[in-house]
């Protein structure tokens, strides 16, 4: 059914319909609405969830954990520092192999302290061992959230998952959504039955018990096949998603790359306006494409090297700063990614959008035409650059 | 999944996320080795008031079906000493482990 949404609405309404047994969630701008709103679904009778408002995000991931550990399907939602503060928990939830869902609604981390978007907070957390999708549109971010969840919870996996969506652009602005039936979620979904829980009275287990060399180690290794099966999880559940809604997901959205000489890589709502800007030069002749990039974690290595490795040159751009003096965190991986794959590619980074700094269509064009000169002189020049900054 | 994960299990064959699956399995669990002190126990002092045994963190005082105290459970026994504390008889007496003693 049509309507129109905000992208916290969005993802609300996806919790709403599918009807977790708990959600612990504390308020921080800009993700507030998504515990608020589905509060209001508590308060409503909507659902049966119960609804924890607990008095940190260290207690609110703490608390999903619990739930999970429990045997309860569980979400939350945060930002920014709120994320910060779950830090601790991340790596709990991931490693005690709990698929708890989190809307996290990307901004800037402090300090200086900043309530604008950029990705500083998910990058992050991009090695705390959860699976991270990142979404353009509030559409995105409402089918990631409930893929999400059927992801994180499948047995090959097992995983905590972050759906990402940029603040205010993406969480506050309205847009027209296509939602999907309530009693279709749900079906997608299904009930959660982990294979393991704390309050099955049958088989009684311990979770998070001190874990000596002689162990700890093999968990770990066990813990990363699970990331590394993800990708075909994500892929079945996506080519299931489509079956349901005609909507088609992947690891990453391929725009205009086919004969593609030059490209962008960017993730969430800055893929908007790249794509107006790839239209523009199209339609003057020249080969652009763009890479938006929907699955950081698992990282899709040899498919993102395999889409780049037929381009010229190619800028990958990043709303976060690594502080390594050697490019953003998707710039390293990406290159990563195409050392031995994508020899000859020229890549270089392009830090953007920092604390919320405005994106026009002219940025994005300055990237363009800095690739073509790179392709034309041969000389690829600065590699670790900002974009938007005053110089 | 068996009831204790051994020392040499492979990653493929480990509990997911480190959980135990059985509970009720610390006896398992042998801790005598980090003892640096023994406990003895002097049969010839102690009056069997089983103060001591409340009070071992470990249950290492190990009690017969008739409510008397036995020998201590040395495989689990840490050697904390807190038995030797509260003994108002001078029956558990503390001596160093290892070497000649």
């Amino acid at each position: 059914m049509r309507e129109r949404l905000s992208g916290n609405e969005a993802v609300a309404v996806a919790m709403r319909q599918i009807n977790p047994d708990v959600v612990a969630a504390f308020p921080i701008t800009p993700s507030t609405e998504v515990p608020q709103y589905f509060a209001s679904f508590v308060a409503n009778g909507k659902v049966t969830t119960e609804f924890v408002p607990v008095e940190s995000e260290h207690s609110a991931m703490s608390a999903c954990i619990g739930a999970q550990a429990a045997g309860a399907r569980t979400m939350t939602a945060t930002s920014s520092a709120g994320l910060a503060l779950m830090w601790e928990m991340l790596y709990i939830a991931s490693s005690s192999r709990l698929p708890v869902t989190l809307a996290a609604v990307n901004r800037a981390l402090s300090g200086p302290i900043n309530i604008n978007n950029d990705h500083s907070d998910t990058m992050g957390a991009r090695d705390s061992g959860w699976i991270q999708l990142y979404g353009e549109t509030n559409q995105e971010a409402y089918d990631n959230f409930i893929q999400a969840v059927k992801i994180g919870e499948h047995k090959d996996i097992m995983l905590p998952v972050m759906d990402c969506f940029d603040g205010f652009i993406t969480s506050h602005a309205v847009e027209n959504i296509e939602l999907i039936d309530d009693d279709k979620v749900k079906a997608f979904v299904g009930e959660y039955k982990p294979e393991f829980y704390l309050n099955n009275k049958k088989h009684p287990i311990a979770v998070g018990p001190l874990d000596l060399p002689i162990h700890y180690f093999e968990h770990k290794r066990l813990q990363a096949e699970a990331m590394r099966n993800a990708k075909k999880v994500i892929l079945d559940v996506a080519a299931e998603f489509e079956a349901m809604t005609g909507r088609k997901y992947g690891l990453f959205e391929e725009y205009k790359m086919e004969d593609a000489e030059v490209a962008i890589v960017v993730l969430n709502s800055t893929a908007g306006t790249a794509k107006f800007v790839v239209d523009g030069l199209r339609e003057r002749g020249v080969k652009a494409g763009l890479i938006k990039i929907r699955v950081y974690r698992p990282f899709p290595v040899e498919e993102i090297a395999a889409a780049l490795s037929k381009v010229k040159a190619v800028a990958i751009l990043d709303k976060a700063d690594s502080f390594n003096a050697a490019g953003g965190p998707v710039f390293t991986d990406v290159t990563s990614a195409m050392y031995g794959r994508a020899d000859g590619v020229k890549a270089i980074s392009y830090i953007y959008g920092l604390g919320g700094r405005d994106v026009k269509s002219t940025d994005i064009e300055l990237v363009y035409e800095r690739l073509l000169s790179i392709v034309e002189s041969g000389d690829i020049g600065e590699i670790y650059n900002y974009l938007g900054v005053r110089e | 999944m068996s009831k204790i994960i051994p020392n040499d299990v492979k990653w493929r064959d480990i509990s997911p996320g480190g959980i135990i699956t059985d509970a009720g399995n610390s006896a398992e669990f042998k801790t005598g080795d980090w003892r640096s002190e023994r406990p003895v126990w002097l049969t010839d002092k102690c009056k069997q008031c089983l103060l001591c045994y409340p009070t071992c963190p470990d249950t290492s005082i190990v009690i017969d079906e008739e409510g008397k105290r036995q020998d201590f459970d040395y495989d689990h026994c840490k050697g904390c000493g807190v038995c030797k504390q509260v003994c108002p008889f001078g029956a558990i007496e503390m001596k160093p482990e290892g070497g000649n003693n």
